[in-house]
């Protein structure tokens, strides 16, 4: 018997392929295999013998089994091996292309300043921009001889010959959605809007569409004192310092009394703007308290409520956040300009997550 | 507004040097736009003496001067051709900078030989135009600093000048006066009263002024005027030219500086005739509309009705309180004239200038509103400088009308600054500061000053307070929620869609532009714009002189302009408004793709190939999905004219509810829009996607099903334009139980089928709920499928 357990280990360790292995199976364990004769013959033995020879040959044949096994999975990883050294990539070629987006930085912003004023509990307003006259200009405490009006580069539509009304305009600011904001929802009252403007006006630093946010809180005690604290509150979280000071300049808007113009503090070191620190003043907007005949115009009573507004350019928050050099670059489509300066369209800004990264 | 230190210390008593001055006008809300200071321009330059002189070695023009400076002796060519031994001098040293050429001196060498400095002429320090030399000064000492000797012999232009911007409210600072009230008002000063003695006529005056009755109750309550004969008219003195000069206004004369000094001075225009030219009587009227008049910047204007004129017996002499004629204007030999002062209506003067395009200091003034009370003492003022600088003597006052009385009172509530503003200011400061601006106090009643029309209310009040007291000291106070605990959401469901749909189509690969919403007339015209209700009156250029109809001709337009730049493959997008008429409610909001040339660069895996309508329509679908559209829609044909008319199709509910198009953009709109094709878009319109039928949160029940699918595939032969959906459609309907979906997976047209037939091949995926499918089953069904579909679209099964 250990000559037979040899002899199959011997050929099995020499066997070079699959068919030589099963061939060995067929003659050693197989149905007439050696070994599969020599346990039929158990049956002819005596009980003495038979106890001794049986586990023996069971022993074998498990063993050959185990060995072909063996010896198959050898010659399969050898097999792999030769098939694996042969199968070689250029990895270093370009992968399949994706092609990917951007969100242009106007939205982004737009969707910044939302996420912060959201958390201050201002809704977003919208309206038109085609605007009525009255919109525009008069509710707004803007008459019709008003210098404020020759001073807004206004571009007006057509009228057709016979309507008398006066001709509609492209809104000059965001502020007439505050009128139908107050028109629609009443008070107390806290909605920001942000949207396209239009002023005819086009040379190194304005073009004539650009962006502006427009804030409105009307409540029965609400102060300046409040608005500046909103706008330390919003220009820190925008420009993601711990503070930014705010300073007030006393200033005159037809539809605010008082009226101020809003500066954050600043300093441009280097030609590098830092907020917050430093002895500059960064020109940021208008603001102040609602005048009484604007709040009467949006029909509220201004013997009951008051209240604060301010506007922003959304484009120069943009410009300054992320170093975009030309304002007239945002509206011109450049693929270039477009990848360059656009966002990814999974990075939307939350108060909890940070707007920017 | 402009004027210098020395023209506010006529009016102002301070210590405050220019710097704080700025500061404070700044904070006090007359923003200072810019300060030009020689001192501060001029402070490294110092006086000089030249010792010798001599030719420079290797040229003509140049002298090699010796000079004596605060430095010692320094060695200084000169190209001037009065540099010469002896005289006295202004030397810049090096590491100065020459203002008038901008440039930064350096020791350097002339033709071989060195120079350590620069003597300077008056051009190169910006104090005139003056170069043919350099300055000689009469007096000075060597190494005193030469703005100080400026301001001892010169102080005209060692004078500061300061230019504020005026807001409309802020007329009382178009003078230099009611600047320095509102700096004295802060406490940088005493304000100086005006001391106007009225100036006796000693003659009748041979002219005469009347109002129109309609004009005395609107457009011209007050006009007050006197003759002055024997005047002798010429250049003004020098201090007057200065000042004229520094605040950038050309002297012209003795009597025209005059006009334009008292203007600026104390914002009260006037105007002055030729006395000798008018004929008659002064009438001011309502012009009848088509008289002429050629004004004082000899340019020619026709009345309109609703102007006003100010005519003698000639016809018009004047656009009322806009500007003068000609004819009547003062020249160098006017010995005679009528001076002018008048109160004119601010509405009237603002339209009139307006309409006839004049942009002239009375109109400004005029428009904005100057003090009714100061019409008579302004003409006594230019009447005596008139006597003083140009002699003659005055007639008695003539005028018709009366100041018109603006006089009005508002309660001074002490705490409504608090509530307001939100600083605490004393009650007695509050009412110091409104009285030191000129409100009269009664009571707790306020009554603005004849030259504030700006304050209406009581809140204006309030203004001046806090802003005399400084908002820049105004301490921020945070603000409550309007709700306690977490805040919640503040987003419309469309604004939310609008966002959504943003991110999605960038996550799609697309790159979001913002174009304009204006579009040049014939891009507007290829997608039914371009009409006149949305025409602007106005527009900036023709390239923008319609609100688009549609986002799609502003991504061609852009896409257009990347290809010139040699981008040939893009996918643009943009959300925003669409203009389908030219009233407010007409604006509807869109969002556009674009996909132009091939889906990617050319690449080692052939991956890339031309967009094609599919491409379109997945992004549209994968668009549609995210922001909540019903996955069941149907696609319909018949979109608009500038979508390829065999390729397009538009995803709606029901024929007339479009929630977007797909498909190729018509080559024509391509062509005339310089676009090189192929190019898909589609436009979605997220206000038209229906809101979602319940608000709830939770999802219906998930049924799994344990026992195995089934998927079966058939082709089908149908005639070639029969819409593979009609087949799926019908498939499905043969078990409706059964049946969970059912996938088009191919389609062939033409080969041996002939060219009028195709085969469509489906995927049917069987769903068993309660038994195991046996082959019978599937038999059955399958039977069912080829049955339907042969019904509906007249298909069968390829053999």
């Amino acid at each position: 018997m250990d000559d037979l357990r040899t002899k199959y280990l011997e050929a099995i360790a020499g066997a070079g392929d699959e068919a030589a292995i099963e061939d060995l199976r067929v003659q050693a364990v197989g149905k007439k295999g050696e070994i599969s004769l020599k346990m039929r013959e158990l049956g002819k033995m005596a009980p003495e013998e038979r106890q001794v020879a049986g586990p023996a040959l069971n022993a074998l044949k498990d063993e050959i089994n185990a060995a072909l096994a063996a010896k198959k999975a050898a010659l399969a990883d050898a097999a792999l091996d030769a098939r694996l050294k042969d199968e070689w990539l250029d990895v270093t070629l370009p992968s399949r292309t994706r092609p990917a987006g951007s969100v242009h930085p106007v939205s982004q912003v737009t969707e910044e300043v939302t996420a912060i004023f959201a958390d201050m509990g201002f809704a977003v307003a919208e309206g038109p921009q085609i605007e009525s006259d009255w919109h525009n200009f008069d509710a707004l405490n803007i008459p019709d001889h008003h210098p404020a009006r020759g001073e807004m580069d206004t571009f007006y539509m057509h009228r057709a010959e016979g309507d008398n009304r006066p001709p509609h305009v492209l809104r000059t600011h965001t502020s007439p959605v505050q009128i139908r904001a107050m028109e629609l929802r009443g008070a107390p009252l806290r909605v920001i809007c942000p949207g396209r403007v239009y002023r005819s006006d086009y040379d190194q630093t304005h073009t004539p569409m650009f962006h502006q946010i427009e804030g409105l809180a009307i409540d029965r005690d609400i102060s300046m004192a409040n608005l500046k604290w909103c706008l330390e509150e919003f220009a820190a979280a925008f420009f993601e310092v711990d503070k930014i000071e705010v300073r007030f300049r006393a200033s005159h808007f037809p539809f605010t009394e008082p009226s101020a113009e809003i500066d954050f503090r600043c300093s441009w070191e280097g030609g590098q703007l830092k907020l917050g620190e430093g002895d500059d003043w960064l020109e940021a907007g208008g603001s102040g308290m609602v005048h009484p005949k604007v709040l009467e115009a949006g029909g509220i009573d201004p013997s009951q409520w008051q209240g604060f507004a301010f506007g922003l350019g959304i484009d120069r928050l943009a410009m300054l956040k992320y170093g975009i050099p030309d304002l007239r670059a945002f509206f011109e489509s450049d693929l270039r300009w477009l990848r360059h300066y656009g966002f990814l369209g999974l990075d939307q800004p939350t108060t909890h997550g940070g707007l920017s990264r | 507004m402009k004027f210098t230190l020395s023209w506010l210390k006529d009016h102002l008593e301070t210590e405050a040097d220019v710097a704080e001055i700025g500061e404070t006008l700044t904070d006090l809300g007359l923003e200072v736009e810019g300060i030009s200071n020689p001192a501060e321009r001029l402070g490294a330059f110092t006086i000089g003496k030249v010792i010798s002189a001599e030719k420079h070695p290797d040229a003509d023009r140049l002298s090699v001067c010796q000079v004596a400076t605060d430095q010692g002796e320094k060695q200084i060519i000169c190209g001037a051709p009065n540099a010469r031994a002896g005289i006295t001098v202004v030397v810049a040293h090096p590491g100065t900078y020459i203002p008038g050429i901008d440039t930064t001196i350096q020791v350097g060498k002339i033709r071989g030989v060195e120079s350590h400095g620069m003597m300077c002429s008056e051009r190169e320090m910006e104090l005139s135009d003056e170069h043919d030399g350099i300055i000689e000064l009469p007096s000075g000492e060597v190494g005193d600093r030469f703005v100080d000797w400026l301001a001892a012999h010169d102080p005209a232009k060692a004078d500061p000048v300061i230019e504020i911007a005026i807001t409309p409210n802020r007329q009382d600072a178009l003078g230099v006066h009611g600047i320095a009230r509102d700096l004295a008002a802060r406490g940088l000063g005493r304000l100086k009263p005006l001391e106007i003695a009225p100036v006796p006529g000693s003659f009748e005056s041979p002219i005469t002024v009347t109002i129109d009755e309609t004009l005395k109750t609107g457009g011209c309550p007050h006009f007050t005027g006197r003759v002055i004969r024997g005047v002798k008219n010429g250049p003004s003195p020098q201090w007057l030219q200065d000042r004229l000069k520094a605040i950038g206004l050309r002297p012209i004369s003795a009597l025209v500086d005059i006009t334009n000094f008292v203007t600026y001075d104390q914002n009260r225009p006037l105007h002055v005739f030729d006395a000798d030219i008018v004929q008659g009587n002064l009438r001011v009227h309502p012009a009848t509309g088509g008289e002429t008049i050629l004004a004082l910047d000899e340019k020619e204007y026709t009345f309109a009705p609703g102007m006003m004129a100010i005519s003698d017996e000639n016809g018009a002499e004047s656009i009322a309180g806009i500007m003068g004629g000609a004819h009547s204007g003062c020249t160098e030999d006017t010995v005679t004239v009528f001076l002018e002062s008048a109160y004119w209506d601010p509405v009237t003067i603002a339209r009139t200038g307006r309409a006839l395009k004049i942009n002239s200091d009375a109109r400004y003034r005029f428009e904005r509103g100057v003090d009714p009370a100061h019409t008579l003492p302004g003409l006594e003022a230019a009447t005596r400088m008139i006597l003083d600088l140009c002699g003659g003597e005055a007639s008695e006052v003539v005028q018709d009308g009366a100041p018109v009385d603006l006089s009005r009172a508002y309660r001074l509530d002490t705490d409504h600054v608090q509530s307001l503003v939100g600083m605490t200011i004393p009650a007695d400061e509050q009412r110091r500061t409104l009285e030191s601006l000129g409100f009269t106090l009664s009571g707790d009643m306020a009554s603005p000053p004849s030259w504030r029309h700006d304050v209406l209310g009581a809140a204006d009040l309030v203004e001046e307070v806090a802003r005399i007291a400084s908002l820049t000291k105004l301490e921020a106070k945070p603000m409550p929620r309007m709700s306690t605990g977490v805040s919640r959401p503040v987003l419309t469901p469309l604004q939310r869609r609008e966002q959504i749909a943003r991110r999605t189509a960038a996550g799609l690969g697309y790159n979001e532009c913002v174009t304009y919403s204006f579009i040049d007339a014939r891009s507007a015209a290829l997608f039914s714009g371009g009409t006149d209700e949305t025409r602007l009156e106005n527009p900036i250029s023709s390239e923008m002189s319609h609100m688009r109809p549609a986002v799609l001709p502003g991504l061609l337009q852009a896409a257009a302009k990347n290809q010139a730049r040699g981008f040939m493959d893009l996918a643009l997008f943009e959300v925003g408004p669409a203009f389908h008429g030219g009233e407010p409610q007409e604006q509807h909001l869109q969002l556009c793709g674009l996909l132009v040339g091939r889906t990617g660069p050319k690449d080692v895996h052939g991956a890339a190939r031309p967009v094609d309508l599919y491409d379109a329509k997945a992004d549209a679908e994968a668009i549609l999905s995210a922001i909540g559209a019903p996955a069941k829609a149907q696609i319909l044909r018949g979109a608009r004219e500038w979508w390829h008319p065999g390729r397009h199709g538009m995803i709606c509910l029901g024929p007339k509810k479009v929630l977007a198009v797909f498909g190729e953009v018509h080559p024509r709109v391509l062509e005339a829009m310089d676009v090189k094709g192929p190019a898909v878009g589609f436009t979605i319109w997220p206000e038209e996607i229906p809101a979602a039928r319940n608000s709830q949160s939770t999802r219906p029940a998930l049924h799994l099903n344990d026992l195995q699918a089934v998927e079966r595939d058939y082709a089908f032969v149908v005639d070639a334009d029969v819409e593979a959906i009609n087949v799926a459609n019908a498939a499905a309907g043969a078990d409706k139980v059964l049946i969970e979906t059912v996938r088009v997976f191919d389609e062939f047209v033409g080969g041996a089928l002939g060219g009028d037939k195709k085969s469509l091949a489906i995927t049917v995926r069987m769903q068993p709920t309660e038994k195991t499918l046996t082959e019978g089953d599937i038999e059955a069904v399958s039977a069912k499928i080829v049955e339907k579909v042969g019904k509906a679209t007249g298909g069968v099964l390829r053999g």
